[in-house]
């Protein structure tokens, strides 16, 4: 029990989390006793990336439905985490291996062959990468960045697609 | 220092002298004095008493909220399928978008998966004034905290010695009477002295916890040549079924106490324990199972298929060995009421020890068991589609939910044939199903 004391969440962390993320209060805590459920090793952290928890609610605020943000309009503050474009950029960085801003060809071949696991041969996957580069790529250095990758994605509707109903 | 030691032995022997007049004696033939169903309406009383203050004190939007976080879940999750999502009416390719459906169903999986949440206890929709579930609820009362403090004065010093005591005769008895009657001949007689062994001992040991058991349907009781088979959520559970009937028990052979009472039980009644090298090879447990079976005269088998303990709120998947064995299954459905005390063993959590000093220090363990109808297994069934079976009535019985995953993965890692069936999946929508490109994957996918 007294190991437990010390990993509370504070009201002053669940404030400052309330204002970053835009989850309420219950949710901060619900989601704060599903993270240490899941922390094993009862460090603070999640195993080998070492997600502390508020690195874990950065996170999830990406996933949060963009018309919760009607009620809490903050014309002067930072965007919202879950704002349409933080989504993209979100996405933008599962496919940018490197962070240098700009998804590869080999970044592309990587996270395709994770998705498809041994169903496709290579030169398949190949041929699959250099099409979907070529149809985004404007600038001609056979990468997309991120302007080019949110052009693709202009048509869909991120917001349907990248949000989760957190209840209460 | 003399008068003291003088002092503590008498206080001793009249403590025991009480347990033994009022608990054991009685637990011999049966009976009970009526002792355990006061304490448990005081209980009731008491527990009714702080839950409405609790209501009372509690703002009431923070109350509907306590409400809904027992029982709903974190989020609502978004059933549509892969096919659905990524293919609808596109043409057969990958796109950049498709990474969307595979984060937002990643993510849903990390905030709140089925099976997870079965290996921690049970959260009370209200407080029972112990400590360890004191998770959601703040300072309410004086009064409340006076309660309280009280409740924890009686639960240690109190009725914890009581039942340590308790608990310290009914082994000790169990290891002399059982080692005492095994060295009878085998005999009609020999028979009988070891049921009643068992059974006073067992009484004793339940008492030792103050469980109040409530059987249902006892025409149903399993019968000699059978196998039963229960839902599992603690060690407690041999106990609560024990209390009521004899059982050749099932297991690995352990050392130490364990050991002990394992060897000296197998004197008396043909228990089956096995090494631990025994247990890898199948086909053996099989085949002295089967054995075991066949012989008329033999109790019944008590067997708990899900492998380990769950928390009591739902039935996993009951491995197949069990029905395999052959004869008449006798289901038994096991469910605790977690106001008075919670049962469930977290075995990653907790030794044996810490889990048997909080059981002694909650205020009860209530139950209910349901003793069903005898199942076999039917013409054209194999024993994967028998095990569900039976665990879907006992799931119904009981009031759990039930769930195909197994319990194994407490510990291990989920397999990697579920990752790779759904980028098969995948696959097969951005490639197509050759030259047609058909995309209706519906029959195939699972």
């Amino acid at each position: 029990m007294g190991s437990r004391a010390s990993t509370l969440l504070r009201d002053e962390e669940i404030e400052e989390i309330k204002k970053e993320t835009g989850f309420s209060h219950s949710q901060i805590t619900r989601l704060y006793s599903r993270f240490t459920s899941l922390d094993k090793g009862e460090n603070g952290t999640l195993r080998e990336d070492q997600v502390n928890f508020r690195g874990f609610m950065r996170t999830l605020a990406h996933f949060r439905p963009i018309e919760d943000n009607e009620k809490s309009k903050d014309q002067n503050g930072p965007e919202p985490l879950n704002s349409r474009s933080n989504k993209l950029h979100f996405a933008f960085r599962l496919y940018d291996l490197d962070k240098d801003d700009k998804i590869s060809r080999d970044e592309l071949l990587q996270v395709l062959r994770m998705m498809v696991g041994v169903n496709i041969s290579d030169e398949q996957l190949g041929s699959i990468a250099d099409r979907t580069i070529q149809e985004a790529d404007q600038d001609g250095d056979s990468a997309i960045s991120f302007t080019e990758f949110v052009k693709v994605l202009e048509k869909v509707d991120v917001e349907q697609k990248m949000s989760i109903r957190f209840l209460h | 220092m003399e008068g003291l030691l003088m002092i503590a032995a008498q206080v001793m022997s009249v403590w025991f002298t009480l347990a033994f007049t009022l608990i054991v004696l009685p637990s011999v033939f049966g009976l009970s004095l009526g002792i355990s169903e006061f304490y448990m309406r005081i209980l009731v009383k008491t527990l009714e008493w702080a839950t409405i203050r609790i209501q009372k004190g509690v703002k009431k939007k923070q109350a509907m909220a306590l409400k809904n976080s027992a029982s709903s879940g974190i989020i609502q999750r978004d059933e549509t399928t892969m096919e659905k999502e990524i293919a609808g009416l596109r043409r057969v390719d990958f796109e950049l978008s498709d990474v969307f459906y595979f984060s937002k169903k990643g993510i849903e999986a990390i905030v709140e998966d089925e099976v997870t949440q079965r290996f921690s206890s049970e959260e009370l929709v209200s407080w029972n004034l112990l400590t360890r579930t004191n998770v959601n609820f703040q300072y309410i009362s004086l009064r409340l905290t006076v309660v309280w403090v009280l409740g924890v004065v009686v639960r240690y010093c109190l009725l914890l010695p009581l039942r340590a005591a308790l608990a310290a005769i009914g082994i000790v008895s169990m290891i002399v009477g059982t080692t005492l009657v095994g060295k009878l001949p085998n005999s009609r007689f020999k028979d009988w002295l070891s049921e009643l062994v068992h059974l006073t001992c067992s009484r004793i040991l339940v008492r030792a916890l103050s469980g109040t058991i409530t059987y249902h349907n006892k025409e149903n009781r399993p019968q000699k040549g059978g196998i039963c088979v229960a839902n599992h959520t603690s060690p407690i559970d041999v106990l609560i079924l024990t209390n009521d009937g004899c059982y050749a028990m099932v297991g690995q052979a352990h050392g130490g106490l364990m050991g002990l009472i394992q060897r000296s039980t197998v004197k008396a009644c043909p228990h089956v324990w096995f090494d631990r090298s025994e247990m890898k090879d199948r086909h053996l447990v099989l085949k002295r199972l089967k054995e075991h079976v066949a012989d008329q005269n033999k109790l019944p088998i008590l067997i708990f298929p899900e492998g380990t303990c769950i928390n009591n709120t739902s039935v996993m998947m009951f491995k197949k060995g069990s029905f395999e064995i052959g004869g008449t299954i006798y289901p038994v459905a096991i469910k605790y009421d977690p106001q008075f005390g919670d049962a469930f063993w977290n075995s990653s959590k907790y030794d044996i020890v810490s889990y048997l000093l909080r059981i002694m220090t909650s205020w009860a363990i209530v139950c209910n068991v349901w003793y069903m109808p005898p199942m076999i297994r039917e013409e054209g069934e194999d024993a994967v589609q028998f095990a569900n079976r039976v665990k879907s009535a006992i799931a119904h019985r009981g009031g759990l939910t039930e769930l195909p995953w197994d319990g194994g993965l407490k510990r291990a890692k989920v397999k990697d044939t579920f990752k790779e069936e759904q980028q098969k999946n995948y696959s097969k929508m951005i490639v197509g199903n050759g030259p047609t490109g058909n995309l209706s994957m519906g029959a195939e996918s699972d």
